[in-house]
């Protein structure tokens, strides 16, 4: 008996409306779907407060995003390593860059050191050969890779590289062979370009 | 924790630490206490990965660790986290309060969490000798003597340091560690600096030593009580003390709005009420230290000359304020309905800038009338029938204010209902403040998104500058100069332009809405201390 509301009124209310105040015909309409986004707002908002301080812990802010980026508490997860960007990813180590990532909590120190010396020595050793040789990219990659292994992995990763290398393409790797010939004097005096 | 506590502790873990941190970090907020393997398995990140994070998130006083049933379980403290919004102002303070030489002080501890007193001096003389002139340096003793201010006044404190195990180490059951807020019984401890001599100390070691405790014992506790093993300088860390510069807030609040109500004098007599008994109040006290009137006759500045008499007619001024803001018995302050009513006044201020000014006549009337009903509401607040039930329904819906009902009869008929209508202050307050979670949230979102749409153009704008400089240090002619500034456009200079003022804009709004977050939270803690 209380439920009368299937029968007739269908839109009658559980409570009284008149003991609230209102009349039915000043309820707004019902809403069809949910509200927008980005309401209109009726108000403008105040406009921020702009003094001396807070433009001066603005700078403040702003500083110290940058400085905690460089510090090293900013942990950065060690990026997959892409075939492409090994050159610079050298001279980065070399310079000192790469500090941040040998941050680790180790009770052990001294083993982290002898390892950042034995990088150091690769590192050495990579330029020089780079020098020597031609090598490709994918072959820099690789060495900068096994920066933590030893030396006689390093040295078969090389030869596999080179193997690599020659199976790749169809040239004759004698052809390539920098010995004293590379880039010495074959430019001198001539009009066609090299292949 | 909430949603958006969660959602603004990660994106700030994230500006600051990196994302590895912040996937830990969020993982640790969302999963309460967890074990060193199971947040490595359930993020699917490195071991060697997560102990890092995990040793720069207990540097920073971030993380605490205890033992759990099989283990050592790591916990985030997810309102410290949100701390990292003020640092700027803390940084201002101590700028504000002690100089240049307090100003780096405070930061260079905010920035590496926790650090000997010998390597604060020396950084921050070195930076200050960085800024001043060729020839001129900065001495130390100038360093120290504000570093000392800062730790009699308690503005810095000691870090608790790790206690000797007593039972064999690692096989056996650790001791439980005391929860770190039993600062009364160390309270001599806390604030005496040590004998310090300035050699030389690396700079690694601050982190690994606080490692080396952690991974070594692993599980041992960090107890309050035991720090004598303090030998020199070495193994004494100082951390900021945020509760000290929270009460300085407050402070500040209260002595600005005394201000505003009454005038300069008043606000210069509770000034000084507060600063008396700054160091002897705890934070959450609810009232501050008893004073006679001849003690704040001698403790005002001296520029404020005012004779015996009228002290005491400004303080009877004060309180018969309705603020009641100082009772008459003790003299103290009634720091808890000091801030009740600084909370108010931002609920208030916060209902007129969104629904208008007649909308927060009627929230200001419920605030001080309690239960109305909504014939009392129209009259009282002489807002026309109509227009006060619209207002009162839009305040409803925004959950603003709420709907008592009274019932006459057992049955609820709704005819015979009263309807009520009430504003409770501390759930608004508290839906106020996760309000401002994610308003500062979304703050953060869309200046990153600003810096990322524009990336291309802030890193050529950063390479031309780098070429520039690199010119002008090498001494080059002011026609290459010009050729290299005109690389950038003049509408790439426009945006750049606009990009600057947005994220300005967008960092300053940042600050300042942590300025509400502070009266509110200050508010809400205080409500739930006394309850």
């Amino acid at each position: 008996m209380a439920a009368k509301g299937r029968g007739r009124g269908i839109a009658a209310f559980t409570f009284n409306i008149e003991a609230l105040g209102i009349s039915r015909a000043s309820l707004p309409e019902a809403t069809l779907g949910p509200k927008p986004l980005f309401p209109d707002v009726e108000y403008k908002p105040v406009p921020l407060s702009s003094g001396e301080d807070e433009e001066y812990m603005l700078g403040l802010k702003q500083e110290m995003r940058c400085t905690m980026k460089r510090l090293p508490f900013n942990v950065t997860k060690p990026e997959e390593k892409a075939g492409v960007e090994r050159y610079r990813e050298m001279y980065a180590q070399a310079n000192g860059k790469g500090k941040r990532n040998e941050w680790t909590p180790e009770v052990k120190k001294e083993p982290k050191i002898s390892s950042s010396k034995e990088k150091e020595e690769l590192l050495d050793k990579l330029n020089d050969l780079e020098k020597k040789d031609e090598k490709s990219d994918e072959e820099k990659g690789e060495k900068a890779e096994e920066n933590e292994d030893e030396d006689k992995e390093e040295a078969e990763a090389e030869e596999y590289d080179e193997e690599e290398v020659e199976e790749e393409n169809d040239y004759i790797a004698s052809y390539f062979e920098d010995g004293d010939d590379y880039g010495a004097g074959s430019d001198d005096n001539m009009d066609e370009a090299t292949y | 924790m909430t949603t958006q506590e969660v959602r603004l502790c990660g994106l700030l873990l994230q500006e600051h630490y990196g994302e590895v941190v912040e996937k830990v970090g969020t993982h640790l907020l969302r999963n309460g206490a967890l074990m060193l393997r199971a947040i490595a398995h359930e993020t699917s990140t490195p071991l060697d990965l997560v102990k890092k994070s995990l040793c720069v998130l207990i540097q920073h006083g971030l993380c605490g660790f205890r033992s759990g049933r099989r283990g050592v379980e790591y916990h985030l403290n997810g309102e410290r986290i949100l701390r990292v919004l003020r640092y700027p102002r803390y940084i201002y303070t101590a700028k504000t309060l002690y100089g240049d030489a307090g100003e780096l002080i405070v930061e260079e501890v905010l920035q590496r969490g926790h650090m000997t007193m010998s390597h604060a001096v020396r950084t921050v003389a070195d930076r200050l000798t960085h800024n001043m002139e060729e020839g001129c340096s900065m001495d130390y003793s100038e360093v120290v003597s504000a570093f000392s201010r800062l730790v009699e006044t308690h503005f810095l404190q000691r870090c608790p340091s790790i206690a000797e195990p007593s039972a064999t180490p690692v096989d056996a059951v650790p001791p439980v560690p005391v929860a770190v807020p039993t600062l009364a019984e160390n309270h001599p401890d806390r604030y005496t600096l040590p004998q310090i001599s300035l050699k030389g100390r690396g700079k690694r070691r601050l982190s690994s030593e606080e490692n080396e405790g952690d991974e070594r014992a692993g599980k041992r506790a960090r107890l309050d009580e035991d720090h004598s093993e303090s030998s020199g300088d070495e193994g004494i860390y100082w951390q900021v003390n945020f509760d000290r510069f929270h009460q300085h807030f407050r402070d500040q609040a209260i002595v600005s709005a005394v201000a505003g109500k009454m005038d300069q004098t008043s606000s210069e007599i509770v000034r000084t009420m507060l600063r008396m008994s700054e160091v002897t109040t705890t934070p959450s006290a609810a009232y501050t230290q008893p004073l006679s009137a001849n003690e704040i006759f001698r403790a005002l500045p001296p520029s404020y000359s005012i004779s015996r008499p009228v002290l005491e007619q400004y303080l009877s001024l004060l309180v018969d304020d309705p603020v009641r803001l100082l009772l008459l018995l003790d003299c103290g302050s009634d720091l808890h309905k000091a801030l009740a009513n600084l909370a108010r006044a931002t609920l208030e201020s916060v209902v007129q800038e969104r629904f208008g000014s007649r909308s927060a006549r009627i929230f200001r009337l419920l605030l001080r009338k309690r239960h109305l009903e909504q014939k009392q509401v129209e009259d009282f607040a002489m807002i026309p029938a109509k227009e006060a039930k619209e207002m009162l329904y839009a305040l409803l819906s925004a959950n603003l204010v709420q709907l008592q009902e009274i019932p006459k009869t057992p049955d609820h008929a709704p005819s015979r209902t009263f309807y009520l209508y009430t504003v409770n202050p501390l759930p608004t307050a508290r839906m106020l403040l996760q309000h401002c979670y994610k308003a500062v949230a979304n703050l953060i979102e869309r200046r990153l998104h600003e810096t990322k749409e524009n990336k291309r153009l802030l890193e050529k704008s950063q390479r031309i500058e780098a070429i520039l400089a690199s010119l002008q240090a090498s001494g080059a002619e002011p026609a290459q100069l010009t050729e290299v500034e005109e690389m950038i456009t003049a509408p790439e200079r426009q945006q750049l332009e606009a990009l600057r003022h947005h994220v300005n804009k967008l960092d300053s709004s940042e600050n300042q809405v942590d300025e509400t977050v502070f009266l509110l939270e200050s508010y809400i803690n205080s409500t739930m201390n006394t309850r």
